[in-house]
Parts: structure tokens; C-alpha cells; sequence
């Protein structure tokens, strides 16, 4: 059976011929992407692959009536031509230098293709395989083909991106640390946009086997200017006690377009912590669903965006709390200047017989200009009686009396706000645990603000 | 020694719609303390907030020289580095901003202000503890982050604290014993004496005379209605405090047909 063929049986076009003529562009590349394949996968990625294609095929990309996507305009992606590069370019090394952590072990995709020349995999301990999702899905003796596309689910209109994501899914970062055995050092997944008006669909699974530690930074940078599309999915499977901290940073160029799943599902009593930093792009949506399905889970879910200019930047936080006994606290912040814009949608969904879940979520906005905007919308759905759950949010400006205690000890106008700005930021930064990542971020805020050096000086 | 620190001649100043300050006149000279009493509403905390630079009072008439200079014509932060000093009523909670490291950029931009390298991390450090031992401040709270979580009476020892390692010419307190127990108050009285000097001066806005019963001042005034209706000796405020100020609130306003409304 080739590509083709298994295309036209699974297609069932949407009626509406805006959705068709959004959808062509897309299909037209999944053909020739298909035919490229060629048997070079496994059937089970093939299946995979065509349930996605099939299933955006059907439900169209998700329209401003959807509420998930009521304030993201897919329209800049969907008008946008890109080129999907068949092999990872050639990437000058000493380009990525400035994008690499000190202290942690790198695995390089560029343009969404695995690149061991530039990844650094050396010194991993004994029980973590790391390397090309390619390559893990070839090896039986990996969970990587069994768990691949279980995680992050699609089917719904609203999960449009991950149904694209996963008709092109080839290649990708895999982790497998193996039961009770926990990394040495952090390792950071470094996802290049090589330059040109490129697409990537980079799929990053990471497995980690019971009482485990895994420390995992996936950072997406462009390496020039040029507008490109990223639109990854990253699936998590937290094994039973495992303790697992995720980081992100959106880093990508002021064109760039973004729309990003992380999906994770966690076992019981597990710990996970993520924390997310985004600053780049010009459109960036980051869906995270947090999949508690066992007994005694803890989740952290943390962000921090800081946008400017015409950014977008949009978080939609969906949190199962399926079984009792589970923890999760989602902290996201978020500094606009210019006319920035912002959208926050955090759902806390507690499930029958998810008892004693105590459940936090809070979005707080820092509003820099008049023509900043920044929405916010908490929802919880409460189905157990024996829960706690809080949530608040807040869009809100410097506060003029704290501006005026510091300028009144001699403090500048502009350093007073800027220490203001950058103490809203502190308690995510101050959650960092990876130093060189947080002397990254440091740095970014303390570059970004105006006086920085009298911020800097205040912070160390 | 008789350029006066502060001359305040016939100002005005209110908020919006508001005339608060109607007329008032000040000359406060090196080494001198001021005690500016008078009820709630008079313009004691207008007066401390127009000095400061506070941008939400306007000025419309008089004039305020702080050493020579036009005060109203410096932005707040200006003040600072001159010397001027606000010790504030209410002090803000700032997360995220620790106290000690406010502080040395608070000392450094008055510094560099002055032409004077910023202060090494060793010497910051000597200073602090000497001045924290000086006004009997935790060592915690001066590590913590500014004025977060800080009791009324720890936000008030802060405040002496700031003015302390900051070494202002000018310091205006603005009902800083208001609140305070009575560890707390000898703290804060301790502190403006050490400071106190031939080069500096103090200006302390109270209701109450029970502070001036360790800051012993060199002149009382008492402010009704926007102006000061009376100045006098120490012994003013014990009188004050006995007779409270209906008297004189009384006379300012037969003075002042029509009556004006205590605001």
C-alpha cells in the first residue's frame, strides 16, 4: 500500500471551501512527504501518520468559533508558504554556541531532523537512552513505537496542530531513562530553525521507567531572521515515583510562528515540574495537558512570557485530575510592553472519584503600555466534593506607590520600574534549577530591561 | 551656617479639586528639628508628600528651596540624591526586591550622584549590620524582601533603618510613631538622635506629642487648616497635648470666613 493510496481512502474533505483551500497546502506537502517515507518507517508510525492527516482532514484547522482558539489567528500561519526540508541542512556548529547550556549534554534537531554531529550525548549515565526518535522507533527493545501517539490525543477541531504535527511525525528527540536510574547531568534538547521560510514537525517523546529522574530543557531558536513554522509535540510519560523536570524556552526569531503540544500523563505518585519561558516569536500558542491518571501525582506547571512589539503569545493549560490524591499548581506570568498581546485559558478539570485533589492555578499579568493586552480566563470543572481548588488572575500595572518608595531612596525613574518589572518575574526564575538556564534567562531580562545594570546589581 | 536646608514661603498645593495646603510657611536651618503637629486632615502628610515629590499633588502657588534649589523642579529620585529623605507613613510591600540589595543601589545611586564610587560588597556589608544594630533591626528582616510580610512597627524601624545607612541632610518623618509600641518608638527616636547633627536636619510630622518625648525638638509648629497657625518651644507640644487642638481649629476657621472644612 503506498501513501497515496491509503491518502485517498482516509481523506474525507470538510465541506467548506475556505477550510479546503487552508487544508491544500498541507495535504499537497503530506503526499509528497508520504511517497518520500516509502517504507522507511515503521507500519505502526505509518498508521500513525495517516490518522493524523486523516483526522485534520476532517475537522479542518480550528476556527476563532472554538473556544480554545477564540483569540489565536491561525490566519499568518495558514497564509504563510513554507518549505519542508527533506534532510536536516548543513549548520554551521559555532552558530549554536550561544544557544548552548553549560553543563548539559545536547541533542540538536534541525529543521525537526536529528543531527548527531552537533548533539553532544557523552557522559549519559548507564539506563538513559538518548537520541533520534527515528532511530528508537527502529529498536524493539525501546518503549519509544509503544508509546509513541498514546499520549497526545487528537480527533477534536481544537487539536488541529497535533493532528498536523503527527501526519508528519519522522524524527524527533527520545529519552528512556530506565527504572531507578537518574541522569547525570541535565540534557537539553536544542530544536534549530536552520533559516528560510522552513516548516518543522519535530516530535519529542520522552519515557521515563519507575522512581527515575530525568532533567530535560527542549529550546527552539532560529538561526536568522526569516519567518518559519514550528509545530511541535512533545509527549511525556512519567513513570510510577519518577521525578521528572521539564523546562522550555521559545526563543525563536520576531517572524516566527509556533503552535506547540506537550502532553503528559504521569503514574503514581510521580513528581513533574515544567517551567516554560517564551519570548520569541511572533505568533506563539503553547497547549500543555497535564494527564494525572494515577493516584498521589504532583504537577507543576509554571510560564513565564514576556512579549513586546506585535507579539502574540497565547497558553491554553488543560489539568486531568483523574484519580485522588493529586497535587498541581500551574504559576503563569507574563510582562507586555507595546502592543503585545497575551492569552491565558487554564482549565482544571477534577474527575468523579479524583478525591482530596488540591488544585492551584493563577495567571497574573504585567501590563508595560496602554496598548498591551492581556486575557485571562481560569475555568474549573469540579465533579468530586472533596477537593480544594483556587484560582485567580490578575491584569494589572506597575504599582505608581512602589515606583515612588524607590525613586524617593534615589532610585531613576526607569531602573525603579525595571526592578519593579523584573521582581514580578523573580519567583519563576528563582524556581529554575538548571544554572545555567537561569544565568540565560537572567540575562535576557536584565539586556531587555532599561537601566538593567542597576537590576542586575539588585539581583545577585 | 545660615543658608537655611529648607525654606517653604506661602505655598499652596491640594490635589485636584482639593486646595490642601493654603499659605504655609517654613524655614527649617541645619541641625534643627521641626515637630509639624496638628489634627487629621490639616495637610501634615500633604506637606511630606509635596516635598518627596509625590506627582499626585499639585502645586499652585509658593515657592520650596532646599538648599538654595527650586525643590518643585527636581523629580523625586533628584531629591534623594540631594539629601532629602521621606521616612513614609505608609511603606510599600515589594516581593521579589530584597532590602539589603535595594539599599546598595539605593546608597550607590546617591553616590554616583555625588561623584563617588559605588561602595564595595564588604564595606555594604559593615555598614548594614552597624546601622541595623544602631535602629535594633533583625538581621532577618533586613535580608528579606522589602518590607514583605513586615509587621506596622518592623515597616517603621525599616524606614529609620533606610534613613540610617542613607545618612540624608534632610529627613522628613511622616507619622512615623503612629503605631508603634513603645521598644519600637525608642527605636525609632534613637535613630534620629544618633543622626542628629550640625549638618542635618529633621522635620517630624506627628499627631501625637508622645514622640517628641525622646526626639526633643527645637521648634513645634502646629498646622490647621493648611497653615501654621503657631510655633513655639518644646513645651508647645505638652500644652497641645493637654488642650488638644479644638481651640485653635476653631480659631483658624473665625479667622477664615467662611468656614473651611477640615479635609
Amino acid at each position: 500500500m503506498n501513501g497515496r493510496s491509503a491518502m485517498s481512502n482516509a481523506i474525507t474533505m470538510p465541506p467548506n471551501p475556505v477550510a479546503s483551500a487552508q487544508l491544500e497546502p498541507f495535504l499537497a506537502d503530506f503526499r509528497a512527504f508520504d511517497s518520500r517515507q516509502n517504507g522507511s518507517e515503521p507500519l505502526a508510525v505509518k498508521q500513525l501518520r495517516q490518522a493524523g492527516i486523516a483526522s485534520l482532514a476532517a475537522t479542518g484547522f480550528p476556527s476563532t468559533r472554538l473556544e480554545a482558539w477564540r483569540l489565536t489567528d491561525i490566519d499568518p500561519i495558514l497564509q504563510g508558504h513554507y518549505q519542508h526540508p527533506v534532510a536536516a541542512p548543513t549548520v554551521d556548529a559555532a552558530a549554536l554556541i550561544p544557544h548552548r547550556l553549560a553543563g548539559c549534554a545536547s541533542l540538536v534537531l534541525v529543521d525537526g531532523h536529528f543531527s548527531a554531529d552537533l548533539s553532544d550525548l557523552s557522559g549519559l549515565s548507564e539506563g538513559v537512552w538518548a537520541g533520534s526518535l527515528a532511530e528508537a522507533l527502529r529498536h524493539p527493545e525501546l518503549l519509544a513505537l509503544e508509546t509513541l501517539g498514546r499520549i497526545a490525543r487528537f480527533g477534536d477541531p481544537a487539536q488541529a496542530f497535533v493532528a498536523l504535527s503527527t501526519a508528519f511525525v519522522r524524527d524527533g528527540a527520545y529519552l528512556q531513562v530506565a527504572p531507578g536510574k537518574a541522569i547525570e547531568r541535565p540534557i537539553q534538547v536544542l530544536m534549530l530553525a536552520s533559516g528560510g521560510s522552513t516548516v518543522s514537525y519535530p516530535r519529542n517523546l520522552f519515557v521515563t521507567g519507575a522512581a527515575s529522574q530525568l532533567t530535560v530543557i527542549e529550546t527552539f531558536v532560529s538561526l536568522n531572521e526569516s519567518a518559519h513554522f514550528s509545530c511541535p509535540v512533545t509527549e511525556i510519560a512519567v513513570g510510577p515515583a519518577a521525578n521528572v523536570d521539564h523546562y522550555r524556552v521559545q526563543k525563536e526569531n520576531r517572524a516566527a510562528h509556533h503552535v506547540a503540544s506537550l502532553v503528559l500523563r504521569q503514574d503514581q505518585n510521580s513528581v513533574f515540574n515544567s517551567h516554560s519561558v517564551m519570548h520569541g516569536g511572533a505568533l506563539v500558542r503553547n497547549d500543555v495537558v497535564a494527564l494525572l491518571e494515577a493516584e498521589g501525582v504532583s504537577c507543576t506547571l509554571n510560564g513565564l512570557y514576556v512579549v513586546s512589539g506585535k507579539q502574540r503569545v497565547d497558553n491554553q493549560m488543560l489539568v486531568e485530575h483523574a484519580k485522588p490524591h493529586g497535587y498541581s499548581h500551574e504559576l503563569y506570568k507574563g510582562i507586555l510592553d507595546e502592543e503585545a498581546r497575551a492569552n491565558f485559558l487554564g482549565k482544571i478539570h477534577v474527575h468523579p472519584g479524583a478525591q482530596q485533589t488540591d488544585a492551584v492555578q493563577a495567571n497574573r499579568n504585567l501590563i508595560l503600555s496602554k496598548g498591551a493586552i492581556a486575557h485571562s480566563n481560569p475555568q474549573l470543572e469540579i465533579f468530586a466534593d472533596d477537593v480544594k481548588c483556587t484560582h485567580g488572575s490578575t491584569v494589572g500595572q506597575l504599582d505608581p506607590d512602589a515606583v515612588f518608595y524607590l525613586r524617593s531612596r534615589g532610585i531613576g525613574q526607569e531602573a525603579a520600574r525595571s526592578i519593579l518589572t523584573y521582581a514580578f518575574a523573580a519567583d519563576i526564575v528563582e524556581r529554575i534549577k538548571v544554572p545555567a538556564l537561569r544565568t540565560d534567562l537572567e540575562s535576557f531580562l536584565f539586556n531587555l530591561l532599561p537601566e538593567g545594570d542597576v537590576v542586575r546589581q539588585m539581583a545577585i | 551656617m545660615n543658608t537655611p536646608i529648607l525654606q517653604i514661603s506661602d505655598l499652596h498645593a491640594g490635589l485636584e479639586d482639593k486646595p490642601i495646603l493654603r499659605g504655609l510657611s517654613l524655614t527649617v536651618r541645619p541641625g534643627e528639628v521641626h515637630a509639624i503637629m496638628g489634627p487629621n486632615g490639616s495637610g501634615k502628610s500633604t506637606l511630606a508628600g509635596v516635598l518627596a515629590g509625590r506627582e499626585e499633588y499639585i502645586v499652585s502657588g509658593g515657592s520650596v528651596l532646599y538648599k538654595g534649589q527650586d525643590l518643585l523642579e527636581m523629580e523625586p529620585e533628584d531629591r534623594a540624591r540631594e539629601g532629602l529623605f521621606l521616612a513614609f507613613q505608609y511603606p510599600v510591600e515589594i516581593p521579589g526586591v530584597s532590602n539589603t540589595y535595594f539599599l546598595r543601589a539605593a546608597l550607590n545611586a546617591i553616590r554616583k550622584h555625588r561623584g563617588q564610587p559605588g561602595i564595595d560588597p564588604v564595606n555594604f556589608i559593615k555598614l548594614v549590620r552597624q546601622k541595623a544594630a544602631m535602629v535594633k533591626m533583625d538581621e532577618a528582616l533586613v535580608k528579606r524582601n522589602l518590607n514583605e510580610g513586615f509587621s506596622g512597627g518592623e515597616k517603621k524601624r525599616n524606614e529609620i533603618f533606610h534613613m540610617a545607612v542613607l545618612e540624608p541632610t534632610l529627613a522628613i518623618l511622616d507619622e512615623t510613631d503612629s503605631g508603634l509600641d513603645i521598644d519600637a518608638l525608642r527605636s525609632v527616636a534613637e535613630g534620629v538622635n544618633i543622626l542628629r547633627g550640625p549638618e542635618r536636619a529633621f522635620v517630624v510630622i506627628t499627631h501625637y506629642q508622645r514622640l517628641l518625648d525622646y526626639i526633643v525638638p527645637d521648634v513645634v509648629h502646629v498646622l490647621v487648616d493648611g497653615r501654621i497657625v503657631r510655633s513655639g518651644g518644646k513645651e508647645l507640644a505638652l500644652e497641645l497635648e493637654e488642650r488638644g487642638y479644638a481651640e485653635l481649629e476653631a480659631q483658624s476657621r473665625s479667622e477664615n470666613q467662611p468656614a473651611l472644612a477640615a479635609g
